[in-house]
């Protein structure tokens, strides 16, 4: 947008009191998007953000938008049904780990092969937080939680990954930390037009604390964080001088010198869906980075736009009143 | 030489085809009744068919049948034992002969009692050998199939293809013995098969074929003449539960001016809603086939959030998954309308038999305080009514409410006085202005009359508001755990709908208005009830009828009405769920009779059952 927006950041935040505990990873995503709204909105009775249940899901009720609590599990349904009814709305839901991928895996996976233009954003704090500190369905196997003394034993969904075996249109990565990153990752999937995931990496500092500490550290996660561009060469490291290379059709992280040139490094390809699945099997990968950005965006006609066709299509089918289809079929008289 | 035939005048008669899944017996019920509707009876059907799609052939499970009640006088059900049974292989003849009337005829496709079927329906001996259907039946055993495969020589299709016209056949039959005109059938199967000549040849040989049996052969020496009914004065059409549910939905589109989006997962008997809606497009119906039972309810609501009004349809299990939706359209307080068909149950049940065992579900199914509208259809035409109202209350009163059918009402079907859209009731949608002052939006202020709030829909401005399913302080929609508000909020809620009761016009009682019985129905029951109180009127006993369509709230005169009877009857098809409620709500010792048998109670059971506590 060229002109200077017309709406402010206090514009977007509610009069509800926060309720999130301190020093939660949730504030700064609420801050960013927040910030990030009167740049891509003109109208904030346009935006709707709906959620289900779990501590991300309180999103809505601090957005000056409007907004649906729903249940657990469940806002894909309901986003998807007002997004239908109203196609001119901007529908953002807000799920965490649990309600995206446990309770509410079915309704996710189909949102997303179905592609009606609705913006995805996951807290993955890899942690049952509301409820008290249960393991997730993207906890490490061998989680010590309350319900598990011994270890979970469940092995967890690398959530990019699902996605795009979901035929998500959208595919990007960031973190509670990155603020800016954070921002321009919500920036794109604004501009996406299907339905756009962004999996963030989200502390809770009561139940998982320091869960992507390596991520955040400002010591380690040079090394630990590819940052993804479109075009560009996949270079990471405090020096810039580790790159992703593929070896036939293995990728492998290599130093950047003798053996290896900036040009022999992998380009980010956005639209190529082989590496988008290759990065997407970096998470949780000790021996490669993990990728922040956008791993995958590619369009294709969406749902409510072909709804959109077939609606106008009937339209031109000859009219019919109520009274006409009362008296449709055949029908007899009686004196 | 033209043979003798007597003509013979019947006020009513009642048919049942029967036969293997593929014989295409539902087909030749439907055909039969087009026709009885254009002729001019009043008619009513039941469809009866197995859950598989096609158990094996020739086995009992496999076999499929439809019954048609036709009449020249007003029927209000699809008639209990038949007069005529059609029976195109033996496991049909054995799953239904024994409710055949005594006397009764019997219709046989010959060619299908071979050894191999006959083993399968557990026949030792051929009945059609043996000679014991003629001692109790006027049996005819027509060889079809070889009728079919003459009438349809030099037609190119193959000999499975042409023996499957074999219905056709049988049908020519029937249209003879009551003096039906074919005419309609020929030109149903000329569209029905358009471009498909061979096949639409081989069809209309096969009937012409049976009806030429019926004219030459001596076997048949009496036709029956079933005059025009004499209905109230007016425009008809034959209407089923299903076609008449859309219909109402139609109409709440149509009269309120509001889009319209239906939601919901493939489930029998409720599926056919989804395929009929799906047609509708351009009266700005959006459908969509949602992944499960949840999602068909959670984009029902969302699209009411959004101002086009939701609505979800499912049979018991489904409606069950739906179960927590229903608590967070409840307290979110938006319009969803949940049509339940019903079906056998628990759990998967008796997914194509009929029964009234969801009411508890309608009423109660829900965690926590959560009252919900509940209105049932009474006959299949009567779904238009019960559907639009429901959409209508819906609205008015922001809340989700649940319309009940069931199988019976939704494939059954009747003549329908066409309605004048006219003089259905106005349907009011008042969506929340726009807000460009300073004050602050209030979700959750409430109409003084109706109790119901406000609905501001995404895109006004000035409008923005969250919802959800945490407890709303009132007025401003605010998440309040506060007790007092809780409480307040809990009996607001009740009280709303409550209020429903004020757009319940008064009950009708049919019969006597005090008595010594009261008949009390709910839904599809109306039919069997009707009809047990007109017999026992004719016999002089002093009773009534009333058939309730509102089960939540009831009507607010019925507790008057329920004590100028010494006694109530209440049949159901269920352990008496009605009969708890009303129990429940007026204190009174009513009297259950509960047939849990798939389908309708007949009427006879009720009178029987009726005589006893009067004679008794």
């Amino acid at each position: 947008m060229a002109e200077k927006p017309t709406l402010k950041k206090s514009d977007f935040q509610s009069d509800q009191a926060i309720r999130w505990c301190p020093g939660c990873g949730d504030y700064a995503i609420l801050a960013q998007t927040q910030k990030v709204f009167p740049e891509i909105t003109e109208k904030k009775e346009d935006t709707v953000f709906i959620s289900g249940i779990g501590c991300s899901s309180r999103f809505p009720y601090y957005m000056n938008t409007y907004g649906f609590h729903t249940i657990h599990g469940r806002a894909p349904t309901v986003a998807s049904g007002l997004k239908l009814a109203n196609p001119n709305l901007s529908v953002w839901m807000v799920t965490g780990d649990g309600d995206g991928f446990s309770i509410g895996g079915n309704h996710l996976i189909h949102l997303l092969r179905r592609n009606i233009n609705i913006n995805v954003m996951l807290f993955n704090n890899r942690i049952y937080g509301l409820t008290k500190g249960q393991y997730s369905p993207t906890s490490e196997q061998g989680k010590v939680t309350y319900s598990t003394p011994m270890g979970s034993l469940d092995y967890p969904f690398k959530p990019t990954q699902l996605v795009l075996g979901a035929q998500g249109s959208f595919v990007a990565k960031t973190i509670d930390k990155e603020l800016k990153h954070l921002q321009s990752m919500i920036r794109r999937a604004n501009d996406h037009n299907g339905t756009s995931f962004i999996e963030i990496y989200q502390n809770c500092n009561i139940f998982n604390d320091g869960a992507f500490g390596t991520l955040t550290d400002r010591d380690t996660k040079a090394d630990k964080l590819l940052y993804l561009e479109n075009g560009e060469p996949m270079i990471f490291g405090n020096d810039k001088d580790k790159g992703i290379i593929l070896e036939g059709s293995k990728p492998k992280v290599v130093k950047i010198g003798k053996k290896y040139k900036v040009e022999d490094i992998l380009v980010h390809d956005e639209t190529d869906p082989l590496i988008a699945n290759m990065l997407s099997n970096f998470t949780a990968n000790p021996n490669f980075p993990e990728p922040l950005g956008v791993l995958f965006c590619s369009e294709r006609p969406t749902y409510d736009d072909l709804m959109a066709d077939q609606m106008s299509k009937a339209n031109e089918q000859p009219k019919q009143t109520l009274d006409d289809m009362l008296k449709a079929g055949d029908t007899w008289e009686v004196e | 030489m033209a043979k003798k035939v007597n003509k013979e005048t019947l006020d009513n008669v009642t048919i049942r085809f029967a036969g293997d899944s593929g014989d295409g017996m539902q087909l030749s019920g439907g055909r039969f009744t087009q026709t009885a509707a254009i002729v001019g009876n009043d008619l009513s059907t039941l469809p009866d068919f197995p859950a598989e799609i096609r158990a094996p052939a020739g086995s009992l499970a496999g076999v499929s049948s439809f019954q048609i009640h036709f009449s020249s006088q007003e029927i209000h059900t699809p008639g209990e034992k038949p007069d005529v049974l059609v029976a195109m292989n033996p496991a049909a003849l054995k799953v239904h002969l024994s409710e055949l009337k005594s006397g009764g005829t019997l219709i046989i496709n010959k060619n299908a009692f071979n050894p191999k079927n006959l083993k399968l329906a557990g026949y030792e001996t051929d009945p059609t050998e043996d000679g014991t259907l003629d001692d109790y039946y006027q049996a005819h055993f027509i060889e079809m199939s070889k009728l079919v495969t003459l009438a349809c020589e030099g037609i190119d299709l193959s000999p499975k293809l042409v023996d499957r016209t074999k219905n056709l056949c049988a049908l020519g039959v029937l249209f003879w013995i009551y003096d039906r005109p074919l005419e309609p059938t020929i030109e149903w199967l000329k569209n029905k098969f358009k471009n498909k000549d061979e096949i639409i040849e081989a069809n209309i040989n096969a009937l012409n074929a049976g009806y030429n049996y019926g004219e030459t052969a001596e076997l048949f020496t009496t036709r029956y003449v079933v005059e025009k009914a004499k209905l109230p004065a007016g425009r008809y059409r034959n209407m089923n539960g299903t076609l008449a549910t859309c219909l109402g939905l139609l109409a709440a589109v149509e009269k309120s001016k509001m889009s319209l989006t239906f939601a919901g997962y493939p489930i029998t008997p409720a599926s056919n809603i989804l395929h009929t809606l799906s047609n509708w497009k351009k009266f700005g119906i959006k459908t969509f086939q949602a992944e499960d039972e949840i999602a068909g309810i959670g984009a029902a609501l969302g699209a009411s959030f959004g101002g086009s009004l939701g609505v979800t349809a499912s049979s018991g299990p489904g409606i069950a998954l739906k179960g927590e939706f229903l608590g967070l359209t409840l307290i979110t307080e938006l319009p969803v309308v949940i049509i339940n068909v019903q079906r056998g149950g628990p759990s998967t049940g008796l997914p194509t038999k009929t029964e009234q065992s969801d009411l508890f579900q309608a009423v109660y199914g829900r965690n926590g305080d959560a009252p919900t509208p509940v209105v049932a259809a009474t006959t299949p035409g009567d779904c238009f009514f019960t559907t639009y109202e429901a959409c209508r209350i819906a609205v008015k009163y922001m809340t989700p409410i649940i319309v009940l059918t069931d199988g019976y009402l939704a494939n059954g079907s009747e003549p329908w006085m066409i309605p004048n859209s006219k003089d259905l009731i106005d349907f009011e949608v008042n969506f929340e202005k726009e807000n460009d002052s300073d004050e602050k939006h209030q979700p959750y202020k409430r109409n003084k009359d109706t109790l119901a709030r406000n609905w501001a829909i995404p895109g006004t401005k000035g409008l923005e508001h969250r919802i959800g399913g945490i407890e709303k302080e009132d007025g401003s929609g605010n998440v309040s755990y506060d007790s007092d508000n809780h409480e307040h909020m809990t009996y607001t809620r009740a009280q709303k709908v409550a209020n429903i009761a004020n757009e319940i016009p008064p009950t009708e009682v049919y019969g006597k208005k005090k008595g010594d019985l009261l008949i009390l129905s709910w839904g599809s029951t109306h039919g069997s009830c009707k009809v047990a109180t007109e017999k026992l009127l004719a016999e002089n006993y002093k009773v009534g009828h009333v058939s309730l369509k509102w089960i939540n709230p009831f009507p607010s005169d019925l507790g008057k009405i329920l004590l100028n009877y010494e006694k109530v009857i209440i049949p159901e098809i269920n352990r008496g769920q009605l009969r708890y409620l009303i129990r429940a709500e007026y204190l009174i010792n009513a009297i259950g009779l509960n047939e849990i048998k798939g389908r309708p109670i007949g009427a006879s059971t009720i009178m029987n059952k009726c005589k006893e506590i009067l004679d008794g």
